[in-house]
């Protein structure tokens, strides 16, 4: 009876773990003149074996960027081994400009991960590290391998050693169950930071990986809660009558731009200065002023204003609260996000009707549409710029989807089961355990 | 004696009507969608006389008038027009029963929760559910409610009232749903 019990609360666990978010990645466009590229199955060195097939993590990250088109394992010539000269014709007549080889050596209580990439056609290395690793962190070092490989041959920093945090609803018989969720970029790993009955909403990284701010409607009004992703441990750093939302980080981490109400039914943007809890207000004025987004120089905030009548995108400058309108094109912009470079904003458009990823550029003016959703909304930039994860909608599902910013390249991350939404990249830190 | 509170009732009360009969009782002009399909008003008040919410006050539980059949305080959602925190004529007559049940009993508390349809970016509809939140809250303010009987909070469009992607829909989540409590 009891043995019964215990499976049935394992079966229960796992049914949780899985509903918590499992994504599969789909490339639903690359570009044209995607690299071909080959990486060889990993040897390994000593006793046991690998728990993670690096080679398959390394390519599989390179072909989601859509920038490189991996050569199948079927088509490879015979590997050649780590160290030594591989044969660059076999490799080349295979199909594959560069490559990449590796082992895994098992290396006291961890591993070290040596790789070298190649030139194919020239016959050359251009790349060749050891990098040292504990047990449980290959999936890790693969991704900065994906990370090492990508920036050598794209001269762009990668991204893959990133994660993203997001919200997913399920519904359970009449009850919702909000989940926030971080998982690596590749989707794996997910692991449930916070879950509710109630709404979660708008999760935002410290700029050091290490915490989240979020907002939460557990105690039936909304508060901005701070979490700590290594201890779990969380605080409500703004619980003020009316609006606590729309919580993001400053870049230096000291603060963070918020919105509040203060029960009069007016939302303006603040300054909540996290050691010392002081509140500086930022924004004035009966329009509704939210969805701040700082400036990388820490000085300047973009935001969403329907102060002119309908929303539009604005930017405040936080010392002497002047603001200007940024948004020109279209009659409905909101929900700003400032590029890694600061020279552009990924934005909510409204175009008959659909509301739109579209990328404004600031030298310019230009807004140019990336997304052909009709509910695409919470653009979130890769800490390399090159990619925008943002929430749409598929089949009648919230999931996510990425875009390159110059719109070339398409991703879908389908969750299994649920609503998936508002998704957050993680800055380029790895992210404590 | 008219208390002045009453008297601006009667006088909302008739602007109410006033607006109403020159207005075929449609909510406040339509935001910005000429093509969207006219949805029967899910207010079903528009022809419910005000009843005499006075007697509340004898019975020996106010709450539970609330819910006693006629009773025009069963309307306890507001409908809203697409990017709007307007109250139209039919939702004005629906919270003036409202507006006279709180001040006949100032113990009774009343959650007014503004929500959203699923267009607009999600922290937007945020502040749009707080305005109508407020809005809702002024009128009952206006009608005498004290402060302290009334507490706002903006779901958003966090918590829809019906599932669907369509104006059906939309026009049933654009809301502020009141909640009666101790």
């Amino acid at each position: 009876m009891s043995t019964v019990r215990t499976l049935c609360a394992c079966l229960a666990l796992l049914a949780a773990g899985s509903a918590a978010a499992v994504i599969r990645i789909e490339i639903t466009q690359g570009v044209d003149d995607a690299q071909p590229i080959a990486v060889a199955p990993f040897s390994f060195e000593g006793e046991g074996g690998a728990s993670v097939d690096v080679a398959a993590v390394i390519a599989a990250d390179l072909a989601r960027s859509g920038r490189f088109r991996p050569l199948a394992r079927e088509a490879q010539p015979a590997a050649p081994d780590e160290g030594q000269r591989p044969e660059h014709l076999a490799w080349r007549a295979a199909g594959a400009d560069s490559l990449v080889v590796g082992r895994v050596v098992r290396a006291g209580a961890g591993y070290a991960v040596r790789f070298q990439l190649f030139d194919t056609l020239r016959g050359t290395q251009l790349l060749g590290y050891s990098i040292p690793v504990g047990v449980g962190e290959l999936r890790r070092v693969a991704h900065r391998v994906a990370d090492m490989v990508y920036e050598k041959l794209t001269g762009q920093p990668g991204a893959f050693s990133t994660r993203i945090a997001f919200i997913t609803e399920i519904r359970d018989a009449d009850v919702r169950r909000y989940h926030l969720v971080i998982a690596d970029s590749d989707g794996e790993d997910p692991r449930t930071v916070v879950q509710s009955v109630t709404p979660l909403m708008s999760p935002s990284w410290a700029p050091d990986g290490r915490q989240l701010a979020y907002v939460s409607f557990e105690s039936r009004f909304p508060q901005v809660f701070v979490q700590d992703l290594g201890t779990g441990k969380r605080e409500i750093v703004s619980d003020r009558p009316g609006i606590n939302g729309a919580p993001v980080w400053s870049p230096d981490g000291k603060r963070l731009a918020l919105t509040l109400s203060s029960g009069e039914g007016n939302p303006d943007i603040y300054l909540l200065e996290l050691a010392t809890k002081k509140l500086t207000r930022i924004t004035l004025g009966p329009a509704i002023d939210t969805e701040p987004s700082w400036f990388p120089d820490g000085e300047r905030l973009a935001f969403t204003s329907d102060r002119g009548g309908a929303p539009q995108v604005y930017e405040v400058n936080v010392r002497d609260l002047r603001s200007r309108r940024l948004s020109f094109e279209g009659d409905w912009n909101a929900r700003p996000t400032v590029a890694p470079d600061g020279r552009s904003l990924a934005l909510i458009t409204r175009e008959q009707g659909s509301f739109r990823v579209a990328a404004l550029d600031l030298g310019t003016g230009t807004l140019r549409t990336l997304t052909e959703g009709r509910l695409d909304e919470s653009p979130s930039f890769a800490p390399n710029g090159a990619m925008i994860l943002y929430a749409t909608e598929h089949k009648g599902h919230g999931i996510l989807a990425a875009v390159s910013t110059d719109g070339r390249v398409r991703q879908r991350l389908a969750l299994t089961e649920g609503d998936v939404r508002e998704p957050a990249w993680s800055p380029n830190q790895p992210t404590h355990e | 004696m008219i208390k002045p509170n009453h008297a601006l009732a009667a006088l909302l009360l008739t602007l109410a009507l006033a607006g109403c009969a020159s207005t075929a009782d449609q909510p406040a002009a339509p935001a910005d969608q000429a093509a969207a399909v006219p949805v029967p008003a899910p207010a079903a008040t528009s022809t419910t006389p005000v009843a005499p919410v006075q007697a509340a006050t004898v019975q020996a539980d106010p709450l539970a008038m609330v819910d006693a059949a006629g009773s025009p305080l069963r309307e306890r959602t507001i409908y809203f027009e697409f990017d709007r925190s307007e109250i139209g004529a039919g939702a004005q007559r629906a919270l003036e029963a409202h507006g006279r049940f709180l001040v006949a009993n100032p113990t009774l508390k009343l959650r007014i929760e503004g929500h959203c349809d699923e267009r607009g970016t999600r922290e937007y509809n945020i502040g749009l559910g707080d305005r109508r939140a407020q809005a809702v809250r002024r009128v009952l303010m206006f009608m005498g409610v004290q402060a302290a009987q009334l507490q706002t909070v903006s779901y958003g469009e966090e918590q829809p009232a019906v599932d669907g992607h369509d104006e059906a829909a939309w026009s049933r989540n654009r809301r502020a749903e009141l909640a009666y409590s101790r």
